[in-house]
């Protein structure tokens, strides 16, 4: 048996490859289970029961899927291009940050105009947060990975220093968190009495817009040429650099969304625990999806089912919810390994 | 002079080398189909074959890089176990690639005795290394300088070390892949004459070539492959280039006969056009030379003396630090390659894989890769995709390109067919110039052909061509005029026919201190 590199990958391995990753991934994380003596059948039943198995369940993972999608696309969006924003955490953030600081009563808008403004300064923070990494990239050749990724410590600290100071809630009873966003600029509910906001089908409506125009506009055809040879596509004319600078302020303007969703969608002001590592599991998502806009949403909706079940698992069991992490971060590598694997064929002899 | 051709090789000399019934599949394409070879001591033997003939595939079987589905390999009389290159070295089997695989940063030494030394010594013995890299040196007329770095070597040097550094491991039989390709036609004669050195010493050397008249050059016997059959072995006394061209080939070809044309206006000038590398020696050197239409000219060099430069400023990647580029009379004041796409440059890259094509991306996609801004493409920034796709099928028809369609994954195309899918993109618009760069490096005979043939249609329709090319073959096959490049400065245009090869050689190596005299004689 041997191992041969495929010309061509058809479309069904392709879908495949990701479904393979997280059976495997579960298969793994059995082992894990078992360890704590639960059973592992009844543990991962409960787990998908908590993901999907009631109204509030469902409807508890299409919140945490929210902002998953947007960091999922902000990471699919750069990383066709070859652009690897590690950052989107501390865009996100930075994103949040603009969100309460112009929803906490700073501007005077008409109450309709306010939330839309909201969330396009949110997307404005995050865009601008990347594209200073962007610069340096292409000016002179500063790696992005390190810089995006040092910025998340630098805008958490910024953060926190903010939250301590400026703008620390009077009314917060010592807490460090914002004051709220006006009533105004939050989004409103999807499903009444539950958390599900309008933040999803705008996640929702992002991503098939994506698709578009990754596939039908010249914008989207420039990133794929950009993203898959540069060099051939400055030799054709593509003008390269504005290809970079632009998708790094659509990468950080999706994560720095994400950011202002949840503050004007979930929880109303900005503490330091409102992503827990949103913007990394957003390179997961991503990664699960190939890069693609549309498997975005499905690798989201995974990645929170597991978020969510694994809580709900955990309430049952004396399994630690921790093993969602371990699950996502299994999944992650098993996509990897799988998407090698799709690029080659089982050959005999 | 005796030719190695007039030399017979005796039939009695001991057989060092059998292939039997070597079979090799990648996917669909048999890349080698039954090949059996024998190679006798002191002989040379040319495996000569089109692109894609399996010559290469072959001869990484016999070295160990692949393993064959079927078929064995004997050296000495012994079983070779496949898939071991170190296997094949200890049978005394050593391979010059040709792409190099020195570290530019050791010593001439140090990348000879690489590997042969164990790895757990506290210390090795240099000296005796060295004495036995001179002494090896000295006997097949092989100079190098032990202590210089392979980095400041030209590649004639690199190619003797690579020589010596089989020769270091005690190879008997050396195998040497397209070892002229980046030669000058005296380095190449050098090259025979170290052959001629080894072969006396007993050692049987394999030579892939796909130029004739290395084979009738170099060798005692040639054997022809063809889509991974062999079609022919025979003394290389007793046959001649046509034969074997059609051979290789499988039917006749005629060489190209561009037609007598008057040039006419100036479409490219450049004036004491200089570009700076940023460190020492400029890449471009005050350069002067005019292209006008009706005219095709040639710029020969040996690769890495400013062809990548000049093609680069053509090409509008680069603008020069000094000196003036004008077309059509229109001076270019920056680096802007759409907007020499858009002035009617067309411009066929040195580097199809690399620059000329996303691979990744389907055949119409690169095909509208240079003008999918016009109106006929896009409309407010929306890609027309069943327009581009209308575009795409009458340029494949158009170009003879074999693809399944406008959707087939530009990667999966052969060599060729890339080539002519980038033909495609830059001639279907009738431009004033074209710049060709390497465009038949990689192509097998009947692609080069079509090439070749659409150039100089081109030309005659009235554009003018600038080729850039590191085979002189091409050069004197297609150019009216021909300029040598050498460490960044041009010759004057010297026009063909005044110009021996001879001469062409002299002037890629640098003597240009025989200039004046074809200067006056021309």
């Amino acid at each position: 048996m041997r191992l041969e590199p495929r010309t061509d990958t058809p479309l069904a391995v392709r879908l495949l490859a990701p479904l393979g990753a997280v059976l495997a991934a579960l298969a793994l994380c059995a082992l894990l289970v078992a360890w704590t003596g639960a059973p592992v059948l009844r543990a991962y039943g409960l787990l998908i029961e908590g993901a999907v198995g009631s109204r509030f369940a469902l409807t508890e993972t299409l919140t945490r899927a929210t902002p998953l999608i947007l960091t999922g696309l902000a990471a699919a969006v750069a990383f066709r291009a070859k652009l690897w924003n590690i950052g989107a955490e501390g865009q996100l953030y930075m994103g949040a940050l603009a969100a309460v600081v112009l929803g906490g009563g700073m501007l005077d808008l008409p109450a309709w105009l306010l939330m839309p403004v909201v969330l396009l300064a949110g997307m404005a923070a995050g865009g601008v947060t990347l594209l200073g990494p962007a610069v340096l990239k292409v000016r002179f050749g500063v790696d992005e990975v390190v810089t995006t990724l040092l910025l998340n410590f630098v805008v958490l600290l910024f953060v926190s220093m903010l939250l301590e100071g400026a703008l620390k809630d009077p009314m917060g009873m010592g807490w460090p968190q914002s004051a709220p966003v006006d009533p105004a600029a939050e989004l409103p509910k999807l499903v009444e009495r539950t958390r599900l906001h309008a933040g999803l089908a705008i996640a929702l409506g992002l991503s098939l817009l994506l698709w578009l125009i990754d596939t039908r506009t010249i914008w989207g055809y420039e990133n794929r040429a950009v993203g898959a040879n540069p060099r051939a596509a400055a030799f054709a004319g593509m003008p390269v650099t504005r290809v970079m600078l632009r998708t790094a302020l659509l990468s950080g303007g999706l994560a720095g969304l994400a950011g202002a969703a949840e503050v004007c969608g979930l929880k109303g002001y900005l503490t330091l625990d409102l992503s827990p590592g949103f913007g990394y599991s957003g390179i997961v998502v991503a990664m699960l999806a190939q890069l693609h806009p549309l498997g975005v949403v499905g690798a989201a909706l995974f990645i929170a089912g597991i978020f969510v079940g694994a809580d709900a698992m955990s309430r049952a069991m004396p399994v630690p919810n921790y093993i969602a992490d371990v699950l996502v971060a299994t999944s992650l590598l098993c996509m990897l390994v799988a998407g090698l694997l799709a690029r080659y064929r089982l050959r005999r002899g | 002079m005796p030719t190695p051709a007039s030399r017979a090789v005796s039939g009695g000399a001991e057989v060092v080398l059998r292939l039997d019934g070597i079979t090799k599949r990648f996917g669909p394409l048999l890349a080698n189909d039954g090949i059996s070879l024998t190679l006798r001591a002191g002989e040379v033997l040319a495996l000569l074959g089109e692109n894609g003939a399996g010559k290469t595939t072959l001869m990484n079987i016999l070295f160990g890089h692949y393993v064959a589905d079927s078929g064995t390999i004997e050296a000495f009389g012994r079983p070779l176990p496949p898939g071991s290159p170190k296997a094949a070295l200890r049978a005394g089997i050593g391979m010059v690639h040709q792409h190099f695989t020195l570290a530019d940063n050791l010593s001439v030494l140090d990348n000879v005795a690489v590997g042969t030394e164990r790895l757990w010594r506290p210390w090795s013995d240099r000296a005796a290394a060295k004495r036995k890299l001179l002494a090896l040196a000295q006997r097949f007329g092989l100079g190098v300088r032990p202590d210089a770095p392979v980095g400041d070597l030209s590649v004639g040097e690199r190619q003797r070390v690579e020589i010596l550094k089989a020769l270091y491991r005690d190879a008997r039989i050396l195998i040497l892949d397209e070892p002229t390709a980046v030669l000058t036609p005296q380095e190449s004669a050098g090259l025979f004459d170290t052959l001629r050195k080894l072969t006396a010493d007993g050692l049987a050397v394999v030579f892939i070539s796909h130029k004739m008249n290395e084979v009738f050059a170099a060798s005692d016997t040639v054997a022809v492959l063809r889509a991974g059959k062999l079609v022919a072995t025979h003394a290389t006394a007793s046959t001649d280039q046509h034969r074997l061209a059609e051979l290789m080939v499988g039917r006749a070809v005629k060489p190209p006969a561009p037609a007598a044309l008057v040039p006419g206006a100036p479409v490219l000038e450049l004036a004491s056009v200089t570009v700076a590398s940023g460190h020492g020696r400029p890449l471009l050197d005050t350069v002067d030379l005019t292209v006008r239409r009706h005219q095709v000219i040639g710029i020969a060099g040996v690769s890495g003396n400013g062809q990548t430069a000049l093609a680069e400023l053509v090409s509008g990647l680069i603008h020069p630090a000094g000196g003036h580029a004008a077309l059509k009379g229109e001076r270019i004041d920056r680096a802007d390659p759409a907007g020499m796409v858009r002035r009617g440059v067309a411009r066929i890259p040195e580097d199809r894989h690399s620059a000329g094509l996303v691979g990744a991306m389907a055949v119409w996609e690169n095909l509208i890769a240079e003008r999918y801004r016009d109106r006929d493409f896009s409309r407010l920034g929306v890609l027309r995709r069943g327009a581009a796709r209308a575009y795409a099928r009458e340029v494949i028809s158009a170009f003879d390109v074999r693809c399944p369609g406008p959707d087939a994954r530009t990667q999966l195309l052969s060599g060729g067919n890339m080539q002519k899918l980038i033909l495609g993109r830059t001639l279907a618009h009738g431009p004033d110039l074209i710049l060709a760069s390497q465009p038949t490096r990689g192509l097998d005979v009947g692609a080069v052909s079509y090439v070749h043939g659409r150039l100089l249609e081109a030309r005659a329709r009235g554009a003018g061509v600038l080729l850039i090319s590191e085979d002189l073959d091409e050069i004197l096959a297609l150019a009216d005029s021909i300029a040598v490049i050498h460490h960044g400065r041009l010759t004057p245009l010297l026009p063909h026919g005044r110009v021996s090869v001879g001469q062409l050689g002299l002037l890629m190596a640098g003597h240009w201190d025989i200039l004046p005299e074809i200067v006056d004689a021309a």
